[in-house]
């Protein structure tokens, strides 16, 4: 199993978000995870992801046969985890090209690799721009800086073409998307996708799963998984929304 | 360990008493501490000089007497007794006999910088073989300039040999009674530079390379005089990326530049010495005059700095725009960590008519230091159409050190105009993670943050020096973050 989150305890500022979580991840397979807001699906990619402040005060998560909680974030993302953020933060000054190799050569030191020779670096760049039908010049400017929404969220998806991870956790990569932008990103995952990878998909609506579809949907709820099925549960919640969901759990609780 | 290295022979060099008796014995390599008429006597004794140059440092000294010591810059530091120093010391000869005898942090940090191991040697003064490199790439230079009319040698040297050119334009930028410090320097200077460009030369090379090689052992204070000839061009650089092994705490130099009608003058400096350690003990006190006169017709001066290094830096490098049309630029990136302080900006003083001056200021300061930007634009009642535009940046790492700004305008002429612009950032916890989220460690992070900040002014360094000036914000930043 490529990621195995076992019991999963997360708190933020001493009030717990995550309440024993349990999930596993195939390679070659694509889980959606669902939920209205404030259930903790971005606080789940912060703790896999390792982010300061979100505390594991139990559980483990498992990847690739290690148990990162203890692990630093550039360790992890090294070991090939990538978050596609919610809200790309920007970087005055550093070019895309600079950051790109930076981080590209980061993971390659990582590996033992010496840094990428330029010539290859650039192909590399050309070929996976094309992938997210990324303007030319966007990578000549500085990461994210007044870039659009819709450009931040293929630069995301641009990034993880580069660095070929083996998870990718999409965090509500489809909010503030018009529907151009988002056949662009959904296109850019499909065509990555791969048997060797593995990708969670956070959103709070379906309509990227029309595009990106599942093989399996979780809807979270008070900070844990509470109902696992097809694709045809993001359908399901689509039509009948959260609230049949929270009856459920509160009845059973 | 280099610290406490560093702090023996401070302690060695400046409480010492001398040994030798001093009014009999010329041949001595070390005056005694302190400083009187005599010891200004003996620096210019040693030095061979003439008697007009003598005369200059007595003048100086005697100046000096009357002043006090500057208080109003934003930094601190215990009192400095100017009766414990010593004012001439011949230059040390190279002691280390290879570079295992060297403190690996300081061959990491050139590792670090990527500087060959010829230099490493040279930078931590390890004996080199009589046959090196650098010898005929000196000579190499001096053909190439001399071709072109261009003098380039040590101050020594010009006293000797261009007296006139000397005895014409030293202290004619920088008087010695401009300050406290400057008159220190005109008193006791032990050597420096000399660089003159002929009318309508333009400076085949970088006069960095060859004064990288020569640079070593100039003494604490140091004296640059650089002339420009109308038409002119000349691109200097001083100092060193790589960190110097240094004796001496107190450094008072003088940058003196004229240029004629036409002529530009980029200097560009990169300055690391040895900054005290985490703890605030030690360090180098820089305590920096540089001018330049645009004297001429549509001359500009451009001073570019990266400055990482020393204790306390207390220098304005500026530009007084006389000749009508004249350019003053002034580009500045300051770095303090730990309990460093810097009080460093410019002086822009518009007096010939449609004079532009720009000033771009990166403040980066860390751990518990201080960091100010002190900075003038003086617009005199002749400078019609002046302009300037400042801006002043400060980049904060962490919560426990300062950022400071103190913008002087003072403006006489209506048709001037004074634009300044000013921000305050912090590196975000947002951007770290980002950059840790795509494998990046948090020190390479800060790192691209800094130099992303920085990039306005990097771009402006000459490229050679650019790239280790980019590695340079880095190291002197890591562990600033935990």
């Amino acid at each position: 199993m490529l990621l195995n989150i076992k019991n999963l305890h997360v708190e933020i500022d001493g009030k717990e978000i995550i309440k024993g979580l349990n999930l596993g991840v195939n390679q070659g397979e694509v889980h959606a995870i669902m939920g209205p807001n404030g259930t903790g699906k971005s606080t789940l990619a912060a703790a896999i992801t390792g982010r300061e402040g979100y505390e594991i005060t139990a559980g483990e998560i498992w990847f690739k046969g290690t148990n990162i909680v203890d692990m630093e974030p550039d360790e992890r993302a090294n070991l090939g985890i990538f978050l596609s953020f919610q809200y790309p933060v920007e970087i005055p000054g550093v070019s895309m090209t600079n950051f790109m190799r930076t981080a590209i050569n980061a993971k390659r030191e990582y590996q033992g690799l010496p840094p990428v020779p330029a010539g290859e670096f650039l192909k590399m760049m050309e070929e996976k721009k094309n992938l997210v039908e990324i303007h030319s010049k966007l990578t000549n400017r500085s990461v994210n800086e007044g870039f659009s929404g819709g450009e931040k969220k293929r630069n995301e998806i641009f990034q993880m073409a580069m660095l070929e991870p083996s998870l990718a956790i999409l965090d509500e990569t489809d909010s503030g998307l018009d529907i151009d932008a988002l056949k662009v990103v959904a296109k850019g995952v499909n065509q990555l996708k791969s048997g060797e990878n593995a990708f969670v998909i956070i959103t709070h609506y379906q309509r990227l799963l029309d595009y990106i579809v599942p093989d399996f949907v979780h809807v979270l709820f008070d900070g844990k998984i509470v109902k696992t099925g097809g694709k045809n549960l993001a359908l399901e919640l689509e039509a009948k929304g959260y609230e049949w969901i929270k009856e459920q759990h509160l009845f059973e609780a | 360990m280099e610290v406490q290295q560093n702090d023996n022979i401070l302690e060695q060099v400046t409480t010492s008493d001398y040994k030798y008796g001093f009014y009999t014995d010329i041949e001595n390599d070390m005056a005694p501490p302190g400083l009187n008429e005599d010891i200004v006597r003996f620096i210019s004794a040693k030095k061979e000089e003439p008697e007009w140059m003598l005369e200059f440092r007595l003048k100086a000294f005697r100046h000096w007497q009357n002043l006090s010591e500057p208080g109003w810059a934003h930094i601190q530091y215990p009192k400095i007794n100017y009766q414990d120093i010593i004012y001439y010391a011949a230059p040390k000869k190279k002691s280390l006999a290879s570079l295992d005898e060297v403190d690996p942090e300081l061959l990491d940090t050139f590792n670090k910088l990527g500087i060959s191991l010829e230099e490493q040697k040279m930078l931590s003064g390890v004996a080199v073989d009589a046959v090196i490199d650098s010898v005929s790439v000196k000579t190499t230079f001096q053909d190439t300039l001399a071709k072109h009319g261009i003098i380039f040698c040590s101050f020594s040297e010009a006293v000797r040999e261009h007296p006139e050119l000397v005895k014409k334009y030293m202290g004619s930028v920088v008087p010695y009674t401009d300050n406290y410090f400057a008159a220190l320097n005109s008193a006791v200077f032990s050597d420096g530079s000399f660089c003159f460009i002929p009318a309508g030369v333009r400076c085949p090379l970088e006069l960095s390379t060859y004064f990288r090689i020569n640079a070593a052992n100039t003494g604490q204070f140091e004296r640059t005089l650089i002339v420009a000839e109308s038409g002119s061009y000349v691109s200097y650089m001083e100092g060193c990326t790589a960190p110097q092994r240094d004796e001496n705490q107190l450094h008072a130099a003088i940058v003196e530049i004229v240029a004629m009608d036409h002529a530009e003058v980029k200097y560009s400096t990169v300055q690391n010495w040895y900054p005290g350690d985490k703890e605030g003990k030690g360090g180098v006190y820089n305590f920096v005059t540089k001018r330049g006169l645009c004297k001429g017709r549509s001359s500009k001066i451009s001073w570019t700095q990266v400055e990482t290094g020393s204790s306390i830096t207390w220098k304005y490098p500026s530009c007084v725009l006389m000749g009508d049309n004249s350019v003053g630029e002034f580009y500045s990136v300051a770095v303090t960590n730990n309990f460093q302080q810097a009080d460093t900006g410019t002086k822009m003083i518009h007096i010939g008519k449609n004079t532009r001056s720009t000033v771009i200021s990166k403040g980066i300061s860390a751990g518990r230091s201080n960091n100010a930007y002190r900075g003038l634009v003086k617009i005199l009642p002749g400078a019609v159409n002046a302009r300037n535009f400042s801006q002043c940046d400060s980049l904060l790492l962490g919560d426990q050190c300062g950022a400071h700004t103190f913008p002087y305008i003072e403006a006489k002429n209506e048709t001037s105009i004074v634009e300044h612009e000013a921000t305050t950032s912090k590196i975000s916890e947002d951007q770290l993670f980002y950059c840790n989220q795509r494998g990046i460690d948090t020190e390479k992070a800060i790192g691209l943050i800094v130099n992303g900040y920085a990039k306005e002014v990097l771009n402006k360094l000459p490229m050679e020096f650019a790239v280790e000036a980019q590695k340079l914000l880095a190291i002197t930043l890591e562990g600033s973050v935990g």
